[in-house]
């Protein structure tokens, strides 16, 4: 299995604007429509590229992707990238009918996602969209989490056929997939392996994920980390393994706490493999000002709640409250126990 | 088929267009629902377009790559349009009655899934038809370099939709003049008459300010519907850079005495009695 280290940072926006200009090397119907933020997600790296195939329909969301969706049926693969809360929101109806029930090939990229935007606020800083992208029949949903796999990421999508849509962000978050990590959509990336707690997560919390894993491996407790960044098609049998093998799952998404990545995980779980879960994510609210890291910090989107998080679930399991796995030889949680107690019981 | 040299008599498409409404109504007896005033209204068009050498396309290759398109963004008036397609040979007749039920390929709105020959898209969330339209427009014009033809037709109160005038916008800026907007101004909508619900008017005004090269005419009268096609075939075929909007001025429920111009028979069917008195009307 590869080890993932740290290997800097940078904005995922990045990868989605240098995998853009590789499918349009590759691929002479990739065309962009932008939408007066082309520097913000990086389409602009197309539009110096590929100018004849760049195409700006200004700031109207609803025209442009279903501009997305004629151009689609003319044989082309359109992406149309803004932020996720104006081209996954604002534009849902165009989504549901023009994009998805059309099957068209149309590619959408939501740049800006989640609250570490920053200071531009909550108008800008959509939490939602997951809920509403996975309910669509057709669509494909991707949530990378960091540059390269964002790369990956956006020439997967390009290269496969049927509406998708690809979320990223706008601040520098941890490197750790390297180029030759594979990646297939639909098909989770299970970053560490372990077997007493699964940490499920998408986008930015990935990395906090690998380091709630080594904080609980302290403790003594062996953490599987899974990068679920394919959101739909769902990858039932690694979360359905995880649960198994676990027996206690956190999730964890820079996302509303409903309905998005943890919502999947639950319903799959409920189904196939009951388990204690907790849910890592913003609490029903809206976002704010301020500065990303601050932010995340702020709204509880950071290792230290994914960490808390799995001792709760570990102790749910314990007590039996599903009845899954009634007895565990493993760290067992006391009530008001500190982490000290733990690693000794 | 190359049909533009085969254009035919007003009298010809008269005869065409009475067939149509035939079929409609009796497709939406069969069906005991849908709308039955807009399509009655807006069949002299489809005459005009289909029969009249205005498309280029293939019904026996419905997907061939040199045809024109059209796209109904009035998704509810499908009942039209089938009957348009059944007539001109894309499927069999006897399909039609299939309308409205389980599993047809002629869904209550265009359903793109179900491979209905000749339906180029799913629509029926108004507004969305002409975006559709225009990136097609796009796609065949700036990308391909070609001189195909795309239609897109809306309805009149569907201009209250807002991304109406963003597809408009867009049209002019990308000087598609391969683009034919077709608004069928029947001036009703389920609510009432168009200025007691949300007035659009003046239509022409604003499509020449979006930039179109617009045209009103009588959409009953096929010598005025070829004038307008015209116009949009000299703009395509001089490269004006303009794209065309024509305004069809039609009654609602065309050719059936007790449906016409009454906005109550947009979206209903005919009853069999209603029905009789109906096709007795169209011989």
């Amino acid at each position: 299995m590869q080890e993932y280290t740290l290997l800097g940072s940078k904005p995922t926006r990045h990868g989605f604007g240098e995998g853009l200009v590789e499918l349009g090397e590759r691929y002479d119907n990739v065309v962009v429509l932008g939408g007066d933020i082309t520097g913000s997600v990086m389409t602009s790296l197309f539009k110096k590229r590929f100018p004849d195939r760049f195409f700006s329909i200004g700031i109207a969301e609803q025209n442009a992707t279903t501009i997305a969706a004629g151009l689609a049926l003319s044989g082309k693969i359109p992406f149309f990238a803004s932020y996720g809360a104006f081209c996954a929101l604002r534009n849902a109806d165009q989504l549901r009918i023009s994009c998805c029930y059309n099957e068209a090939n149309v590619k959408i990229g939501g740049g800006h996602s989640g609250i570490s935007v920053g200071p531009d606020g909550a108008t800008h800083q959509v939490l939602e969209e997951v809920a509403y992208l996975r309910t669509l029949p057709h669509m494909t949903l991707v949530v990378p989490a960091d540059f390269q796999q964002t790369r990956q990421a956006t020439i997967a999508v390009g290269e496969m056929t049927g509406p998708a849509y690809i979320r990223f962000g706008r601040s520098p978050v941890p490197m750790f997939v390297k180029e030759d990590t594979p990646f297939e959509l639909g098909k989770a990336l299970v970053m560490k392996e372990g077997s007493d707690v699964a940490l499920i997560a998408c986008g930015a919390l990935v990395w906090e994920s690998m380091l709630a894993a080594e904080e609980l491996a302290k403790q003594g407790i062996g953490a599987r980390v899974i990068n679920l960044h394919t959101i739909k098609p769902f990858d039932v049998e690694s979360v359905v393994q995880a649960a198994r093998d676990c027996g206690a799952i956190v999730t964890a998404e820079e996302h509303q706490v409903h309905a998005g990545l943890g919502g999947a995980v639950a319903e799959v779980c409920a189904k196939n493999a009951p388990v204690p879960i907790e849910f890592v994510g913003v609490k029903d609210s809206f976002g704010g000002s301020g500065d990303p890291i601050e932010l995340m910090r702020n709204f509880g989107l950071t290792w230290k709640e994914i960490y808390a998080s799995a001792l709760q679930a570990i102790k749910r399991r314990d007590n039996g409250s599903t009845g899954y796995h009634a007895v565990r030889d493993v760290a067992v949680y006391r009530e008001g126990s500190n982490v000290e107690e733990l690693s000794q019981s | 088929m190359s049909s533009e040299n085969k254009r035919q008599s007003a009298e010809a498409l008269s005869d065409i267009a009475k067939e149509i409404r035939r079929d409609i109504i009796r497709m939406l007896l069969e069906a005991g629902s849908g709308h039955s005033g807009g399509p009655l209204g807006i069949t002299d068009v489809f005459a005009a377009l289909y029969f009249g050498g205005i498309m280029n396309y293939d019904p026996s290759d419905p997907d061939w790559s040199e045809r024109d398109r059209f796209v109904l963004s009035a998704g509810h008036m499908c009942p039209v349009l089938y009957a348009t397609l059944a007539n001109a040979g894309f499927f069999a007749k006897d399909e039609l009655m299939t309308l409205r039920k389980y599993n047809t390929r002629l869904q209550g709105h265009p359903g793109r899934d179900m491979g209905l020959p000749g339906i180029e898209t799913s629509s029926g969330s108004l507004g969305q038809g002409i975006s559709i339209a225009v990136g097609m427009a796009m796609s065949d014009k700036l990308l391909e370099h070609s001189k195909r033809k795309v239609f897109a037709m809306t309805g009149d109160g569907e201009l209250q939709e807002g991304s109406v005038w963003e597809a408009a916008m867009a049209a002019a800026h990308f000087k598609l003049d391969n683009f034919c907007w077709i608004i069928d101004n029947n001036d009703c909508q389920i609510d009432g008459r168009l200025r007691e619900v949300m007035d659009v008017y003046p239509i022409d005004d604003k499509c020449r300010s979006f930039g179109f090269d617009t045209l009103i005419v009588d959409g009953h009268d096929f010598d005025e519907l070829y004038k307008a096609f015209d116009l949009f075939l000299a703009n395509l075929n001089n490269g004006s850079g303009k794209p065309t909007a024509i305004i069809a001025k039609t009654y609602m429920g065309k050719g059936v005495s007790f449906m016409e111009d009454r906005f109550e028979w947009h979206g209903k069917p005919p009853n069999a009695e209603q029905a009789d008195i109906a096709l007795n009307e169209l011989t």
